[in-house]
């Protein structure tokens, strides 16, 4: 039978019974499921309530991205970035920025590349606060986590918004800079913020980090080996979850983060429970980063004055740029033929290759676990099907 | 509401039936009771597409609460739900199934289409991918513009729908689809054939828009 071939690690992970087999049964989950994050689909093969087979179903949200980049001038494509994975819009749009200006050979001011860290840097506190409230909401505590998350996330939306003019669809970045100057009062609110989330981290981690259920519900579920998360290109938290070592804050040293002083989180079990860990052990490091970025942030333009906005035709080449987002390695690989419309635009989505070993993680365990194991890999499906 | 709340049949105005409220006597119609009823416990189907979805997520959230409207409750499943919010870009992959969860919800049931993407395939519609519009295939009641738009702006939607539903009446033309009888809510679910939907609209809900010309000449 298909369950002799299974893994069996791990504390939760039940046995079958040869002796004792139904027939299989198959359930399709999604696309319209409440836990599956948005429009994804799980083909899910069960014996009893233990999966056996897991085929991942997507393509319900593909809605062309790079298709239409390549139909789009360079400038043009920055605002569709942003519906990519939609709750981080501002790594996004770095993340294209910095293929674009190594194509171009574009420089950036100083004070650019401290307001792209800052920013970055909220963005993770908003993606990682997001995914601490729907995992918990997936696991079943309905509501109250979510609530708390979303109330700080509303903050740093706010600080979004009166720099951008958007609360979630920033399109900040510009090649060879920023949009917009972030003033004396905007900095003091947003130090402000930063100073107060660690005071939210303690009181959500009192609420959750310790519970009884959570810890049973996800301490040896959906165990990532090393070895596989490397030859499956997982990147983000949930490769260091599992013990790897692979920052690229720290192996590119994009920006500034050289200059930033800052420690990498690392899991030791790579299961549910440390894939949650090492998002909440994050954000205090990106905390650090802010209140360093906030104490060195030079004065001095934000775009670059020979930055060429109208007319941008950068030379043939081609280039690839990618930094660590709150999510994995996003990326961005554009081949440029000399006309205002790159020749090849791809995108390298951390949410999708992520996905990639959803089924190994999920052999074993029962249905329930199998949502929780979705909601702690952090899938955004605008990314994931683009 | 005032509005017809003036042409009740008998003939109170709105300022006779403040004072009797003072005195404890609530006085309505049967029509104006169950429209009451019914505006104010619209659930949604708990349905996210998109981006717009954070944004619906949002709004049921502590800071802009939807409960005060007495939508907080979203249904997972199509049978409980009133409302079908499309928050985001239907593809042509996706289209099938936000119809046939349209036909699995019961009358009486309201439709809004969240955001441009829902509206009309917003900054995706050249893609070959990308549904133009929902409406082609079921009623649209509610068009919320943006990308993606506010919270407040989904709350203002879900008001002008309570609007809406309190302006129907329960006999005549304007009698909601599921008490009159020439209607159907069963919509037929296109499928994805060779190049396109097949059908890539539904007739009865969505016409092609004709456009106006000048004749040459003309002045």
């Amino acid at each position: 039978m298909i369950a002799s071939g299974l893994q069996t690690t791990g504390a939760h992970v039940r046995e079958v019974h040869d002796d004792f087999h139904g027939d299989l049964l198959e359930v399709s989950m999604g696309p319209h499921h409440p836990s599956t994050h948005g429009v994804f689909r799980m083909q899910v093969t069960l014996d009893g309530e233990t999966i056996v087979k897991l085929k991942p179903v997507f393509g319900y949200l593909h809605r062309n991205h790079e298709k239409l980049g390549e139909n789009t001038s360079y400038l043009g494509s920055m605002p569709y970035t942003d519906r990519l994975d939609y709750l981080n819009s501002m790594t996004n749009n770095w993340a294209y920025a910095l293929a674009v200006e190594k194509l171009a050979g574009q420089p950036v001011p100083e004070r650019a590349e401290y307001l792209r860290i800052i920013l970055a840097e909220l963005t993770r506190l908003l993606n990682h606060t997001c995914l601490a409230g729907f995992l918990l909401q997936d696991s079943g505590a309905s509501g109250t986590p979510l609530m708390y998350a979303f109330r700080e996330r509303e903050k740093i939306l706010d600080l979004f918004e009166s720099l951008s003019g958007s609360r979630m669809m920033c399109n900040f970045q510009r090649f060879g800079g920023c949009r917009t100057d972030a003033s004396p009062e905007w900095l003091a609110a947003a130090k402000k913020l930063t100073d107060g989330y660690g005071a939210f981290l303690d009181e959500y981690e009192r609420l959750i980090t310790g519970n009884e259920i959570l810890m049973a519900r996800t301490q040896g579920v959906g165990v990532l080996k090393p070895d596989l998360a490397i030859s499956a290109g997982i990147t983000g938290p949930m490769l260091r979850a599992t013990g790897v070592d692979y920052d690229l804050r720290k192996v590119d040293a994009y920006g500034f983060y050289s200059r930033f002083a800052f420690r990498v989180p690392l899991g030791d079990h790579g299961d549910t429970y440390d894939r949650y860990m090492i998002r909440v052990l994050e954000m205090r490091e990106s905390i650090e980063i802010l209140q360093q970025a906030f104490r060195d942030l030079p004065a001095g333009p934000i775009m670059d004055p020979k930055a060429k906005l109208r007319g941008f035709r950068p030379k043939t080449g081609e280039a690839y740029g990618r930094i660590e987002g709150p999510k994995g390695e996003i990326g961005f690989y554009l081949i440029s033929d000399g006309t205002p419309n790159p020749y090849r635009y791809r995108v390298r989505p951390p949410s999708l290759i992520n996905l990639t070993v959803l089924e190994d993680l999920c052999l074993g365990h029962t249905v329930a676990d199998a949502v929780i194991i979705l909601g702690s890999i952090d899938i955004v499906l605008g990314e994931v099907d683009r | 509401m005032s509005d017809f709340a003036t042409t009740l049949p008998t003939g109170i105005t709105e300022p006779d039936r403040d004072e009797l409220r003072r005195q404890g006597i609530l006085l309505t119609s049967l029509e104006e009771f169950y429209n009451w009823g019914r505006s104010n416990s619209v659930w949604p189907l708990q349905f996210g597409l998109a981006c717009c979805a954070i944004e619906m997520i949002a709004a049921s959230m502590a800071r802009f609460d939807i409960a005060r409207f007495g939508s907080e409750v979203f249904r997972p499943s199509p049978r409980q739900a009133d409302l079908l919010i499309v928050s985001g870009t239907v593809t042509k992959k996706m289209a099938p199934q936000v119809v046939r969860l349209w036909n699995q919800m019961p009358e009486p049931k309201y439709c809004i289409a969240m955001g441009a993407c829902a509206i009309s395939g917003g900054p995706f519609k050249q893609g070959y991918n990308v549904l133009k519009g929902i409406d082609r295939f079921i009623p649209v009641d509610i068009y919320i513009p943006g990308c993606p738009p506010r919270p407040e702006a989904l709350l203002h939607g879900l008001m002008t729908l309570q609007e809406k539903i309190r302006g129907q009446k329960l006999t005549g033309p304007d009698a909601p689809r599921h008490l009159r009888a020439d209607t159907t809510c069963d919509y037929p679910v296109p499928e994805f054939g060779e190049h396109d939907l097949e059908p890539p609209a539904n007739s009865a809900v969505w016409q092609a828009p004709t456009m106006m010309r000048k004749e040459k000449g003309q002045a």
